[in-house]
């Protein structure tokens, strides 16, 4: 039986949306402040009876998250009264940074760090960058624009290293892709 | 009174019971659960496998051997970017082992009854240096940093150039890590090209070791746009590309970091076939035997572990 949270099945008008709402409350693993419906991972959830299949987007092909991801859901899925949780990986789209939600961006700022600027649109072949990617960035600690870029690479796959020239502090921003 | 303390274990105080929460999990996932592996009308499905090993084979290769600077690097900036590269080229290679197991399971080497080990781990610790279809460019010790640029500059810019034309593969799953794949190695071919030129305009002690980096990679090179029987296949049935097709582009992407870089194209022939053969048949180096027996050694040492 579904309806073990009888409170919440009220505020749902379908058990799809209580579903859908559960499963977007579960956090990113490497990124807590962000929900996976923040970060743009959370594609879909379909509802039969009390079986639940989650759609999630992986963020790099090699993210160590997903696995975790994937618990974390299930998990949380369970303690509301779903017995058969199905996870689904989909590939396609590939997930792109212009999924993280308005509300994400807000919690990135809040936590120190830098929200991704639109993605990069290729048409035709990718152009190769031999200087240095400029981004119109702000320092999320001070709020001045003076910053630098340290390393297009960073504590996990999706950020790059900063570094304010104002105030000195180090701090990550998420990679447009 | 004061509570007694289990230490036993202080991980069991950190989970509180529950281990979702911990390093990621227990253990690994398919991952293409729940991804649809149907194989295209028209293709061989042990053709398809056999490619898939072969990008799968030059990403893991890459990917090993980029670890292998992990603690090593000249900075800790570079020593966290070459880890982040490899940690995609072995996401993209676990992606494609899985989908060569998908698209043909007798590939896959036989494992004891009831291992636990899922194919792509298999695949990766379980085959011999003949069985990989890598390239031999990756292979290759890494040398110094300056040599590990150019050989990621080579590599990068070789793999961009094919990913961007699989992502029309009738193959789904191979198109969908097609485009993921170019969004990655956008960064890493950017990363290589500024690197090279800077070690190229920067000291006469940088400039001299790029430039010897460029020489030793140079005689693999060649090797990247040799079209095996298989990758003509795939090609034909409409889920591969035929690497020859992008040689030329890039040879003027190569030339416009080398331009930029005051350094000449180097004018070294190519590393013979062995007996005909080359990477895509199986034949490496010796290099490939030692980096082999490291990177495998712990899981055949156990081949009913659960990791």
């Amino acid at each position: 039986m579904v309806g073990q949270a009888a409170g919440l099945s009220a505020s749902f008008p379908t058990e799809q949306e209580r579903a859908f709402a559960i499963a977007a409350e579960v956090t990113d693993p490497e990124m807590p402040m962000l929900t996976l419906q923040d970060l743009g991972v959370l594609r879909d959830v379909e509802c039969a009876e009390n079986a639940v299949v989650v759609t999630i987007t992986p963020t790099y092909s090699g993210c160590p998250a997903m696995a975790t991801m994937r618990d974390d859901l299930v998990h949380r899925l369970h303690d509301h009264g779903y017995d058969q949780v199905e996870v689904r990986v989909s590939l396609s789209p590939a997930w792109s940074s212009d999924w993280i939600t308005p509300r994400g961006r807000e919690a990135l700022a809040d936590h120190g760090l830098s929200a991704p600027g639109p993605a990069p649109q290729h048409d035709g072949p990718v152009g190769l960058s031999l200087l240095p990617t400029r981004r119109p960035l702000i320092c999320p600690r001070c709020g001045v624009a003076e910053v630098e870029l340290t390393s297009e690479f960073g504590t996990t796959a999706c950020k790059a290293l900063y570094r304010c020239t104002s105030c000195l502090e180090p701090f990550e921003h998420v990679k447009e892709i | 009174m004061v509570e007694p303390v289990d230490h036993e274990s202080v991980y069991d105080s950190l989970l509180g019971g529950d281990d979702s929460q911990w390093a990621f999990g227990t253990d690994f996932e398919d991952p293409l659960a729940g991804v649809d592996t149907t194989v295209p009308d028209g293709v061989d499905h042990h053709d398809l496998a056999i490619y898939c090993l072969m990008l799968a084979d030059d990403a893991l290769v890459m990917s090993h051997r980029l670890s292998q600077w992990c603690s090593n690097a000249p900075d800790l900036e570079e020593d966290i970017a070459l880890a982040n590269i490899a940690l995609d080229l072995l996401g993209q290679s676990r992606l494609l082992l899985a989908r060569a197991a998908a698209a043909n399971l007798s590939v896959v080497p036989a494992m004891p009854h009831g291992s636990p080990v899922p194919p792509e781990d298999a695949l990766a610790f379980f085959r011999t240096d003949r069985e990989f279809l890598n390239v031999r460019l990756v292979e290759a010790e890494n040398g110094d940093f300056g040599q590990t640029m150019a050989r990621l500059l080579v590599f990068s810019t070789w793999r961009l150039a094919i990913f961007q034309r699989l992502a029309a593969s009738r193959d789904t799953v191979l198109a969908a890590v097609a485009v993921k794949g170019v969004k990655e190695m956008t960064y890493h071919r950017d990363y290589a090209g500024r690197w090279f030129m800077t070690l190229a305009r920067g000291t006469e002690e940088s400039r001299r070791r790029v430039v010897a980096g460029l020489q030793a990679v140079w005689p693999l090179q060649a090797e990247l746009f040799e079209t095996h029987s298989v990758e003509l296949s795939v090609t034909e049935a409409g889920v591969g590309v035929d690497p020859a097709t992008v040689s030329a582009e890039v040879q003027v992407l190569l030339e416009q970091v080398l331009s930029m870089s005051d350094v000449e194209r180097p004018d070294i022939g190519a590393l013979a076939r062995v007996r005909g053969e080359n990477g895509r048949d199986g034949l490496h180096t010796e290099a490939f035997s030692l980096m082999l027996a490291e990177m495998q050694v712990v899981a055949r040492a156990h081949p009913s572990g659960s990791w």
